[in-house]
This record gives C-alpha cells, sequence and structure tokens, in this order.
C-alpha cells in the first residue's frame, strides 16, 4: 500500500501543506469546522484543484484522475447512492470498470458476508440505519480493492455505541487489509482509539504531526494545546504499579493513574474529568484521587466555567464545569474545595 | 384494485347526476345547458360519423409530435446544462428571459414566420414543453449532492459513467415532474391554437360548435380535453413509480 506525501499543497482552503502518511497507517486527520480536512481529503483523492503535489508511494498524482487513483473515499453525508439497493450500491465500482457480471456477484457477497450483512442485500438505503449504511458504504469502498481509503467523519451522526463499535471494526478491517488510511474528525476520543498517528490542521495549515500522546504532552503551539483542550500536565514519579494502575508521587500528592507497561514521569488531565465540590460529602466514592485546594479563579463561556483550583501542595489544576454547575454549587474564587482526578480523564507519558 | 381507488366515482357521479336534473328542470334553455344524456347522445353520433374520432386524432398526433420533440430537445439541453458549467452559463440567461413567455403568446410570430400549417401546432407543443423539461432536468442535476459525484468518480466511474449511472437516476424525479406539468400543458396550448389558427382538431371544433350554438359539442370537446389531461397526467405517474421506486 502506499505512502502518501503532499509537498507546498495549496489552493483555496490550504496554504502550503507538507504532509506524510505512512505504507499501511491510520493517520487521523484533526481539526475544527472548516479548517480544511474535508478539502485535503479531496484533493488526495483528486477531485478538487490545487497547486503543489501529491505522490503515491513517491509517484505523482497530478493529471491522474479520480477513477485511477485506486482510492476508497467515504464523506460525512450522502453515502449511499439512494436509487441502487445495498447489493449494487457495493458493486457499482466493479460495474463501472466493468468486471464480469459473475465475478463481481462474487465479490459483492463475500463483502457482505465479511460484514456480516448479507440479510440487507437487496434493501434501499432509505430502509437502512445510519450504522447499516455506513457499513454498506465502507464495503462499498472496499469493493474494488482500493490502496488508499478515505474517511471524511463517516461515523459523526451515529449513535455513540454504534460509534464505538464501527470504530473497533474499521480499525480492524483496515489492520487486516493494510491499507494506508486517512480519517477525518473533530473527535479526540475517535483518534485516541484508532490512530497511528495524528496531525492537526488548522486555517488550512498542518500545525503538528506526532502521535497523540505526543501531542498531548508537548502541543507545538498554542492552537494544538487549544484544540487538544488545554490538558492539565503534571511532573511525577511512579514507583509502584498495583495491577493496572500505577502509583505516582506528584509534588507531595499521590495519584494513582492507569499503567501501561511504560515508565510515567508525566500526567495529562483533562479538565473536563475533574469533579469539584465545595463539601466532600459530594464527591463520588471511592475516596481516591481525591485532593484538597481552594479556587484561585473562574473564567465563563457561553455554557461552560472553567475553575483554577490550587492544591495544597500548590500545584494548580483547571477543572471545566457546566456553567449551571457552577452556579449550583456556590463555587467562587477564595473558596476551599475537593476535587477528584477521573481515571478516564488520564494520559500518561515517559 | 384497492376500494380507494374507486372513490372518484361517487363524487362524479353525483356531478352528472345533478347535471342532469338541473338541466331537465327546464330552468335553462335546453341550447344553452343541455343534459349530461344529450351530451352523451351527441358523443356516440360524433363518434360514429367519424367527426370526433378525426379531429381528436389530429390533435392527439399533434400534441404527441410536439411533446415527444419538446421532451428530447428539453431533455438533451437540460443535461448539458446540468452538467456543464460554461453551458449553463452561456444559456441560462438566454432562456431565462424565454422562458416566461406563455408558449401561446408565440402563435402570432410563428403564424408570420411558418405559416398556417401542421408545423404551427406542433411547434407551439414543442415550445410548452421544452422550457419545463429544461429546466427540470438541469436543475435535477445540479441538485445531485456533491458527494454523490465525487463518491462515483473514486470509485472508478468516467465523467460520461457518473452522468449516466448516477446524476441521470437521480434527476429522474425532477425530470418526471417536467413532464406531468408539460403534458397536460401541452393539451391546453394544443386547444388553443386550433381554436386561433388550424382549420382541424378538437380546438377548431370548439370554435365551429360555439358559432353553430352546440353547446352539447362544446361540452364534449372540453370532457375529451379533461379526460386526455388526466390520462397523460396518470400515464406518467404509472411511469415514474416504475422508474423511481427508490423514492
Amino acid at each position: 500500500m502506499p505512502r502518501i506525501e503532499l509537498k507546498n499543497v495549496s489552493n483555496f482552503v490550504l496554504r502550503n501543506v507538507n504532509l506524510d502518511v505512512r505504507d499501511g497507517e491510520l493517520f487521523v486527520l484533526l481539526g475544527p469546522t472548516g479548517s480544511g480536512k474535508t478539502t485535503l481529503l479531496k484533493v488526495i483523492a483528486g477531485l478538487v484543484e490545487y497547486e503543489g503535489s501529491v505522490l503515491f508511494d513517491g509517484k505523482p498524482m497530478e493529471g491522474v484522475p479520480p477513477e485511477l487513483r485506486r482510492i476508497g473515499y467515504l464523506p460525512q453525508d450522502q453515502v449511499l447512492f439512494p436509487h441502487m439497493d445495498v447489493a449494487s450500491n457495493i458493486g457499482y465500482s466493479l460495474r463501472v470498470k466493468g468486471r464480469p457480471k459473475t465475478l463481481a456477484e462474487k465479490r459483492v457477497d463475500e463483502l457482505l458476508g465479511m460484514m456480516g450483512m448479507m440479510h440487507l442485500k437487496h434493501r434501499y438505503p432509505k430502509n437502512l440505519s445510519g450504522g447499516e449504511k455506513q457499513r454498506v458504504a465502507l464495503a462499498r469502498a472496499l469493493a474494488s480493492d482500493p490502496v488508499v481509503l478515505l474517511l471524511d467523519e463517516p461515523l459523526s451522526n451515529l449513535d455513540p455505541i454504534t460509534q464505538q463499535y464501527l470504530r473497533l471494526e474499521l480499525r480492524q478491517i483496515q489492520r487486516k487489509l493494510g491499507i494506508t488510511c486517512v480519517f477525518v474528525s473533530h473527535d479526540l476520543e475517535e483518534a485516541e482509539s484508532m490512530s497511528d498517528r495524528v496531525g492537526v490542521l488548522f486555517g488550512g495549515e498542518i500545525q503538528q504531526v506526532s502521535t497523540l500522546s505526543e501531542m498531548t504532552f508537548s502541543p507545538k503551539n498554542k492552537t494544538v494545546s487549544d484544540f487538544i483542550g488545554a490538558l492539565n500536565i503534571l511532573n511525577c514519579r511512579c514507583d509502584r504499579v498495583l495491577g493496572g494502575l500505577a502509583e505516582c508521587d506528584c509534588d507531595g500528592k499521590t495519584i494513582l493513574v492507569p499503567f501501561e507497561g511504560k515508565p510515567v514521569r508525566k500526567i495529562a488531565i483533562d479538565p473536563k474529568e475533574i469533579v469539584i465540590a465545595t463539601e466532600e460529602s459530594d464527591i463520588p466514592l471511592p475516596r481516591v484521587n481525591v485532593f484538597k485546594g481552594e479556587i484561585v479563579s473562574i473564567a465563563e463561556t457561553s455554557s461552560m466555567s472553567r475553575v483554577e483550583v490550587r492544591l495544597e501542595n500548590g500545584v494548580l489544576l483547571t477543572s471545566v464545569v457546566a456553567k449551571e454547575t457552577c452556579r449550583s454549587q456556590g463555587l467562587a474564587e477564595g473558596k476551599g474545595v475537593f476535587i477528584k482526578l477521573k481515571l478516564k480523564g488520564m494520559r500518561t507519558s515517559d | 384494485m384497492k376500494p380507494r381507488d374507486w372513490a372518484w366515482i361517487a363524487p362524479i357521479s353525483l356531478l352528472l347526476a345533478t347535471w342532469e336534473a338541473v338541466a331537465r328542470t327546464g330552468a335553462f334553455p335546453p341550447y344553452l345547458f343541455p343534459p349530461f344524456s344529450r351530451v352523451l347522445v351527441t358523443a356516440y353520433l360524433l363518434t360514429a360519423n367519424g367527426v370526433l374520432i378525426g379531429n381528436f386524432a389530429s390533435s392527439l398526433a399533434r400534441v404527441l409530435v410536439g411533446f415527444a420533440l419538446g421532451s428530447l430537445a428539453g431533455l438533451g439541453m437540460g443535461i448539458l446544462m446540468g452538467y456543464n458549467d460554461a453551458v449553463n452559463k452561456a444559456f441560462h440567461p438566454i432562456f431565462s428571459i424565454l422562458m416566461p413567455i406563455p408558449a401561446v403568446g408565440w402563435l402570432p410570430l410563428l403564424i408570420l414566420w411558418i405559416g398556417i400549417g401542421e408545423a404551427l401546432p406542433i411547434t407551439i407543443v414543442f415550445l410548452c414543453s421544452f422550457f419545463p423539461l429544461l429546466y427540470n432536468t438541469s436543475t435535477g442535476i445540479r441538485e445531485v449532492h456533491r458527494d454523490c459525484i465525487d463518491v462515483a468518480r473514486t470509485l472508478g466511474a468516467s465523467k460520461r459513467e457518473v452522468l449516466k449511472t448516477v446524476l441521470l437516476p437521480l434527476a429522474l424525479p425532477s425530470i418526471f415532474t417536467g413532464l406531468r406539468l408539460e403534458a397536460g400543458m401541452a393539451w391546453r396550448v394544443i386547444i388553443a391554437a386550433e381554436m386561433v389558427a388550424i382549420p382541424s382538431g378538437i380546438g377548431a371544433l370548439l370554435v365551429a360548435s360555439e358559432s353553430l350554438l352546440r353547446v352539447d359539442v362544446i361540452m364534449l370537446c372540453l370532457m375529451v380535453l379533461s379526460v386526455m389531461c388526466l390520462i397523460f397526467e396518470k400515464a406518467l405517474l404509472f411511469l415514474e413509480r416504475r422508474c423511481v421506486r427508490w423514492k
């Protein structure tokens, strides 16, 4: 499967983009709405005009039309042709490429079997659920054995449970087939569960390319740091391992963190995953990772409040809570509070 | 057929019965408001002597030829304009000026340009059919979601295959709407053209009947016109349902 390189790519949205997606990698492209993620996918697919160069395995793609690039493309909306049933949708690429009918039918059945969708074979898209549509679209993209898979927020319109299931399925299929894949998302959780590496695109420019962990602990600039949520970063020393947890000392406070078999020297804590309460009894049990502190400042946005708390050891932590919660708990600057760090919101690094 | 498919019979029967009853009260002179039964007898007599069939066949042939030519031309031009931005930019302003002109409005000009003859009503029906289909086809194609086209291209379809397998099938509902609209309109304009300038056809029979005070024949002609509009519309609706099953 090819390595994809973009060299000095610019157009009406993108500005001098240089990117290298490795062979067989699942690369997640992150960025806010309007940052140019979809346009970048379309550049790789050859669907929009651009200046610069796109290379597959070092071979320039300029002048190669989309139908000859061996690409599987899943857009965010309108994923299926509404006038074709499931079998016709999946077999579309084989038909337009003039493959023999019997071979095409065999391939369609093979893909339907692989995705466990044989019972949907003759249904029209209007009679499919959102998850089923996405799986049919994936099967259709895989039907002609693409070497590059371009996925444009394919799961964003689905319910959380289906999203989780399809992420897993998608990742397994991508690994099994070894297809080079560029996956557009604006969801960090999605990026974390799927990516080999991630890239942050903002204002048409690539801000950083690295693993999500590297990005979390060493954001290249404020744009990246703001996008991934300005996490709380603590330096620590972890000496004890307790099963799946590690006991770490952070400036005199003992914090339990998820242990992934690697040394831990830094902890990143998502501000949204820090519980804050004025009474210790309001903190959910057990009393682990619970600390006392004092509110230093409160900054409000349209619906959320960023509450900065100084712990007894002088460490500053930021918690993000709903504005309503902030009011109902009577949180104010100078007030003593208790905080609990949820394991879910922690990432570790060496 | 389901019971609801026959639901139209009761109100129509009631209308005809009321018509018959009112006409037979003698409140109006029979030559101005003949009963329905009189119109039926006239229908039989004019069918038997070939007058109705002859005039009807003339009108039907003109509608079919004009409708077919206008639809094909509108479809072709609509496809070009819907698919190609340059063609659309070049022709859209011109057609935008011409489209609002009622088909019958062309009549005086066409009488001077092509004279009174078979070509005249056919040209009028052509014009009446061409513009709606042109508009509906180009709009139908242009409204296909861009992602559908992009996906088809990445799946290996050439531009021509995208047109054939994605754009045209997805534009079909809009094309059929245009066809249904123009089918009824074609009958209306052919009658108008025949009334003004052509000596044969249902329209000409209407004008002749008016001067002879044959209200029964006028009513018969109007009923034929109404039935033909309905038949055309239902036939196209049937065809649309067969072709656009996915909708």
